[in-house]
């Protein structure tokens, strides 16, 4: 497994935590949505930075209130032709301007990278070793030009309003 | 019509690029059929029965001859010389071999054409009125909203993995020729108490083995809103709709479940806090849209067209031609004027490369260049001189092409069925065409009078069996193919499933049983001015059920 964030591999800080474990005093910690909403108040108050893991059919309103105390919220994509996940990085982008880190976790392939990334993920946690290889070899999503607004790095086309082209290829 | 600029050339050829290194990384083993099969159905390619079918949309039935002479060069060097119309108004070719795709979708990116997202389970094409642009009763012409909605839902990164396809209708007249009731999304073009043109918006409608008629869950939705709108839908769908069977996971079904009050309430919510100021529909880009869809310039013609009348008194031929195949034009002295690809014996939609070339031309000379795909599988010019009707009647008779038939017992809607297609559970294409041996002879048809017979091969319901006037289902059981009768559905403005007759028929008696109902329509009809649908609506089906099983 590796993480693809921003265009790039990066080292993955952040701890997967279960209900048997003790909070660190530091650091940063993953937990699901159940161990997030059972944590008591106080302990949310710690140095520990958080990220709440959420799965299919777990909702972007069960952490509107607390988005302020995330810094990464995951979705999990159980395969990758359920797209769920997909609505909730945009109404955590675009209604809860959730600005914190947004990673894909599950089954997640090259060719809906740019899916990914247009809905507002910022990281990705990839497993399929085709997917690395072709990202390790440098190998870019080949579409730069969008037919409706999307997230990350983005021109509006003068065309039309809904209309985009990727950031790298505007001046091209 | 509407004509790419730069930024389609190019969406559309990374497009085609994208697809060819998808092709490329499955023949070499780095995709698997499953992560492929996803990617290779959002750009048209079926793996069907006997071989790959690629599917090449027709933005809401649109086509200019340039396109339709690409068309038949495909099928010539592509495939087996011929393409089949489906009722998306879509053209399927059944023979392509996986690693030609790529080269013909770059044939058809030369064209302003493309194969993306006729299949998969994201937004289809979107369809229109056949007729639109050109029909007398028309409100306004549909497709500068369908071409908006297929810019916007074109591999939109939050709508491409949706539980299930997704298909929107719009409708610009009153008359409904688009089925909007039977879409995911139906919009039906309408002025409000203040004079001003928007939609009423149907949702959860479709067929498959769970029809269901679509609910009407708002009265106007206004132009500017229509993306936006569309797109609150799209995300309840999304975001609720069934994923744990396929079979549960159409729009339909969380209607269906939910509520039509609830499922209003959840995208008019949706609607409210997410709408996207850059979807706003300006009343700028509408007049830009439609501008692109403007009538042609139309020459003054005389009324009444002299030359039109002297043929229709003296050419019978031609004046139940006129009378079946042609409509009034908004234009004085035009008519509107279906090609029926429903040849007497023949195979439903199918056209061969040589016929699209003869209405290529037809077009050119004498429609203003427009061709339109009707979702009942037949073609349409929509802007003919009344008085060239005449000539061009000729010219359509020596491609085999002026079969008089539409909207009769003859212009079968099917599905391709088992010869072709691998969930079929029964033929249809051959059904379709001993019906219409059985009626296409001596004046029979025109004498029985309007009647939609629909055709599909399993309950996957593509030939639309369901809103057929009679629909016929091919099943099987036990190893043997078995066809279940019913009878009254409609699909346009009074739109209603049809109601199961009893038990299904062999295939050997199924033609004799839909005679048997035709003649039985013949006997209670008031008058010859009462059609099928109006007589089956006063009487019921118990006529039909009575000469079918009550009298063995």
């Amino acid at each position: 497994m590796a993480l693809y964030r921003n265009g790039t591999f990066a080292a993955d800080s952040w701890q997967r935590l279960d209900a048997a474990q003790e909070l660190p005093a530091e650091g940063h910690v993953l937990l699901s949505l159940a161990e997030w909403q059972k944590l008591a108040p106080i302990k949310r108050e710690s140095n520990v930075a958080f990220g709440v893991l959420l799965e299919p059919g777990e909702t972007a309103e069960a952490i509107a209130a607390d988005l302020s105390r995330l810094s990464l919220v995951a979705i999990t994509f159980p395969k990758f032709t359920d797209g769920r996940g997909y609505s909730t990085a945009r109404i955590l982008r675009d209604r809860y301007k959730f600005a914190g880190e947004l990673r894909a976790v599950g089954d997640i392939l090259f060719d809906q990278i740019q899916l990914y990334e247009r809905c507002g993920f910022d990281a990705l946690e990839i497993t399929d070793p085709v997917t690395l290889g072709l990202l390790e070899a440098g190998r870019k999503p080949v579409m730069t030009h969008f037919y409706q607004p999307g997230e990350g790095a983005e021109v509006r086309d003068s065309s039309s309003p809904w209309r985009g082209r990727a950031a790298t290829s505007a001046t091209a | 019509m509407y004509r790419y600029d730069n930024f389609d050339a190019t969406f559309v050829a990374e497009r085609v690029a994208q697809f060819k290194d998808q092709v490329a990384r499955r023949l070499a083993g780095e995709l698997t059929e499953d992560q492929f099969r996803p990617l290779r159905l959002m750009n048209g390619v079926y793996l069907q029965l006997h071989a790959y079918m690629l599917r090449v949309a027709i933005p809401y039935g649109t086509l200019s001859p340039r396109q339709l002479r690409k068309l038949a060069h495909i099928a010539r060097h592509y495939d087996k010389g011929y393409g089949h119309f489906t009722t998306r108004q879509n053209i399927q070719f059944n023979w392509p071999a996986l690693a030609d795709c790529p080269a013909i979708l770059s044939e058809l990116a030369n064209v302003e054409m493309h194969a993306i997202q006729t299949s998969g389970n994201c937004v289809r094409n979107v369809t229109a009125d056949q007729f639109a642009g050109a029909a007398a009763d028309e409100i306004e012409d549909p497709r500068p909203y369908c071409e908006l909605l297929r810019q916007w839902s074109s591999l939109n990164p939050e709508f491409s993995f949706l539980p299930r396809k997704f298909k929107i209708a719009i409708a610009g007249a009153p008359h409904d020729r688009a089925a909007v009731k039977v879409h995911d999304i139906g919009y039906q073009i309408v002025r409000n108490a203040d004079g001003e043109i928007g939609f009423a918006a149907y949702v959860g409608g479709g067929l498959g083995r769970s029809p269901f008629v679509a609910h009407k869950i708002r009265d106007f939705v206004p132009k500017a809103d229509l993306l936006n709108y569309t797109a609150a839908i799209l995300r309840v769908y999304n975001l609720e709709g069934r994923r744990d069977n396929k079979f549960k996971a159409r729009i339909k079904i969380l209607v269906h479940e939910k509520g039509a009050e609830a499922m209003r309430d959840a995208v008019e919510a949706e609607f409210a806090r997410s709408r996207d100021p850059d979807l706003v529909l300006t009343p700028e880009i509408i007049d830009r849209f439609k501008s692109y869809f403007a009538l042609p310039d139309l020459p003054s013609r005389p009324v009444p067209a002299q030359n039109f009348e002297g043929r229709r008194a003296q050419d019978a031929d031609f004046a139940h031609f006129a009378s079946q195949n042609v409509v009034a034009h908004k234009v004085p002295g035009y008519g509107v004027v279906s090609i029926s690809l429903k040849p007497i014996g023949g195979i439903p939609g199918d056209v061969t490369a040589e016929q699209m070339e003869a209405v290529a031309d037809l077009a050119e000379t004498y429609a203003h260049s427009e061709v339109r795909v009707a979702h009942e599988q037949n073609l349409v010019l929509p802007h003919v001189a009344l008085d060239d009707l005449p000539a061009l009647y000729d010219r359509l008779k020596d491609s085999n092409l002026a079969t008089p038939n539409i909207g009769l017992v003859t212009d079968i809607i099917s599905c391709p069925g088992l010869d072709y297609c691998s969930l079929a559970t029964a033929r249809s294409i051959p059904i379709a065409q001993r019906i219409s041996e059985r009626f296409g002879h001596n004046g029979r048809a025109a004498e029985i009078g309007e009647l939609h017979i629909n055709i599909s091969g399993c309950i996957n319901a593509c030939g639309h069996h369901h809103v057929a006037h009679i629909g016929i289902l091919g099943l099987e059981k036990k190893g043997v193919e078995t066809y279940q009768i019913t009878v009254g559905g409609a699909a346009d403005e009074t739109c209603a499933l049809g109601e199961v007759l009893g038990p299904g028929f062999s295939s050997e008696s199924v033609v004799d049983a839909v005679e048997a109902i035709v003649e039985t329509y013949l006997k209670v009809r008031k008058s010859r001015d009462e059609d099928f649908l109006s007589t089956y609506r006063r009487v019921g089906a118990a006529p039909f059920k009575e000469v079918l099983y009550e009298r063995a």
